[in-house]
């Protein structure tokens, strides 16, 4: 098959081309390898998408899979042998001596490993700047952030480096790096894919999930993720297996647009005039195509960004204390005593943006503010998934933008924080509900303040109730059809 | 606002490091951030129980039994510094 062709086939395209023996997976593998290779040999001309590339020899696949597609995965999975730091110099030269359980589970269903892809430190960020790599660039504007934290899956599945990659979602991680970069991204029910394995961010909100061209390959993705694993105590088995989408209208479907998230004056986040209409339009699609819009009530979802940045920085100042210089990665040199050792080596691995995040989740568990922070995040929290269970009484799917504006500028929001945090006020609060939710992208946005160009890419985001991903995929295919997004312009 | 000590007490409970700079700029990021985060305070949260966890999960538990863990040098193979069978630290006491 020619180059052309082959980047033109979508993971579900190709994995039925090697099962009908009309495409030979091995030559796949190569094909992609060399495309993640180039991005990797072109240094700083290239898109920086990954941390390592599978060489000719790591091309073992079982026999008789059903997939032959090779993967993208994100750093912070581990995969045995490969090196694996989630974004962090304190991880240095680290290759786990076991492989987590999602990238097992499509390995065993034939999915070899491409590569490694970049990302926020410990998933820690939404634009990929925090990376100990440097950053990755967006392929639709390469003076853009792709997004974060798997911003490296998403630029690599934008640009057509990878046919689908792996990533982890905390508060947005799949989703908004999917709408800035043009594609899909599904944030499964929390528990219902295995999160051994995984480089621990927030442990009551990670959830590993796919990237992908479009919804079908998120499906068929997914359904090979999703299983109960004794390595971990909070996976569940899914109530139903995951099936390819095939809905062609939305009849009967009733769409609920949170009031609160949906203009309001005083959010907290803006959404910029190009992402409004974009949303307004998939809005009409959808009810062109037989469903109902309504708003519903989520009176406590303003308050979820401010109970995430307490409850993600908490688990996180707890799950990061295991790097410590002892066991693996970096360790200061010549340290006088055994705490200079742990203060200095975690003063040197970590990055900026890591150390705020533990000191923040340090203070908010110190005692004295235990109660004022803590303990009110976690009753927010119960507020928020209240709300959303109120919500599912009237409605099937709940629809937002993904993100309130396109991708940034590199280096735009690095200074501000919270700027930075407001990238996520529309992810964040089906993180803490632990429902499914998905990105698909509705259309270009004129630039912001530049030059009419071919614009940037703009997601939508529905979500559903818990495991109910069966509905939330066949929706999101039948919009995807509908809105018809050409996402070529992105590759390279 | 935090002030300077509170933000060294923090890293102290952290076991992070911080230079001068950092420990300035901490102070402030930190303050803006609660800021924000303090909203939450405003809320009538009386009575609310709090969720640790989204999704029940009961008789997780297996049974114990002892199975084949890392084999010793494996699980020293990634270490920065190893003795004895056993992973090598600098003295708690100098």
């Amino acid at each position: 098959m020619s180059a052309g062709g082959l980047l033109e086939l979508t993971a579900a395209a190709a994995a039925d081309a090697i099962a009908a023996g009309e495409l030979d997976a091995a030559e796949l593998c190569a094909f992609y390898r060399q495309r993640a290779a180039s991005d990797r040999a072109a240094g700083e001309d290239g898109l920086n998408c990954f941390t390592w590339v599978a060489g000719e020899a790591a091309d073992e696949r079982v026999p008789a899979a059903p997939l032959g597609v090779p993967l993208a995965v994100k750093d912070l999975f581990c995969t045995e042998g490969v090196p694996s730091q989630s974004g962090s110099r304190i991880l240095e030269g680290y290759r786990p001596p076991y492989t987590a359980t999602a990238v097992t589970r499509l390995r065993h269903a034939g999915a070899s490993l491409l590569a490694k892809t970049n990302q926020d430190e410990f998933a820690m960020g939404s634009s990929t700047e925090n990376s100990a790599f440097g950053p990755t660039l967006n392929p639709w504007d390469r003076a853009r952030v792709p997004g974060g934290s798997s911003g490296g899956s998403a630029a690599a599945v934008a640009a057509g480096l990878a046919p689908w990659a792996l990533g982890t979602d905390t508060g947005g991680s799949i989703r908004q790096p999917a709408a800035l970069c043009g594609i899909v991204g599904l944030k499964p029910t929390y528990g219902s894919v295995s999160r051994y394995g995984m480089i621990a961010f927030a442990s009551s909100l990670d959830q590993a999930g796919p990237l992908t061209r479009d919804v079908t390959d998120a499906a068929l993705m997914l359904g090979h993720m999703v299983a109960r694993d004794p390595c971990d105590a909070t996976s569940l088995a899914h109530p139903e297996p995951i099936g390819l989408p095939s809905a062609e209208h939305l009849r009967g479907v009733r769409i609920g647009v949170p009031t609160e998230l949906h203009g309001s004056s005083d959010s907290g986040a803006a959404i910029e005039p190009g992402v409004r209409r974009r949303f307004e339009e998939a809005l009409a699609t959808a009810e062109g195509l037989g469903a109902s819009v309504q708003e519903v009530p989520l009176p406590h979802a303003p308050h979820a960004l401010s109970a995430y940045y307490v409850l993600a920085p908490a688990e996180a100042s707890s799950n990061l204390a295991r790097f410590d210089g002892v066991r693996y990665g970096l360790r200061a040199k010549d340290a006088s005593d055994l705490l200079d050792m742990y203060t200095r080596t975690r003063h040197d691995g970590f990055g900026a943006e890591v150390k705020r995040r533990i000191m923040l989740g340090t203070y908010a568990l110190s005692a004295g503010y235990y109660d004022a922070y803590y303990g009110r995040a976690q009753k927010v929290r119960t507020k928020v998934a209240q709300d959303f269970a109120a919500a599912f009484g009237a409605v099937d799917l709940i629809a937002t933008p993904t993100a309130p504006g396109v991708a940034f500028e590199l280096g735009e929001k690095t200074a501000d924080p919270w700027a930075m945090y407001l990238s996520d006020y529309f992810t964040v609060p089906m993180s803490l509900a632990g429902i499914p939710a998905i990105s698909i992208p509705c259309g270009l946005s004129e630039q912001p303040d530049g030059p009419a160009g071919p614009g940037l890419p703009v997601g939508l985001q529905l979500a559903a109730p818990a495991f109910h991903e069966n509905r939330l995929l066949d929706a999101a295919y039948a919009l995807e059809r509908a809105l018809a997004f050409d996402p070529t312009a992105a590759h390279v | 606002m935090i002030e300077r000590d509170e933000v060294l007490h923090v890293a102290r409970l952290a076991r992070l490091a911080l230079g001068e700079q950092e420990i300035e700029a901490m102070a402030s990021e930190l303050s803006a951030v609660l800021d924000h985060v303090a909203k939450i305070g405003e809320l009538d949260l009386d009575g609310v129980a709090p969720t640790s966890h989204v999704v029940e999960v009961s008789g997780a538990l297996r049974p114990d039994e002892p199975r084949p863990c890392l084999p010793r040098e494996v699980a020293l193979a990634q270490a920065p510094a190893v003795s004895d069978g056993g992973f090598l630290v600098p003295s708690p006491q100098a």
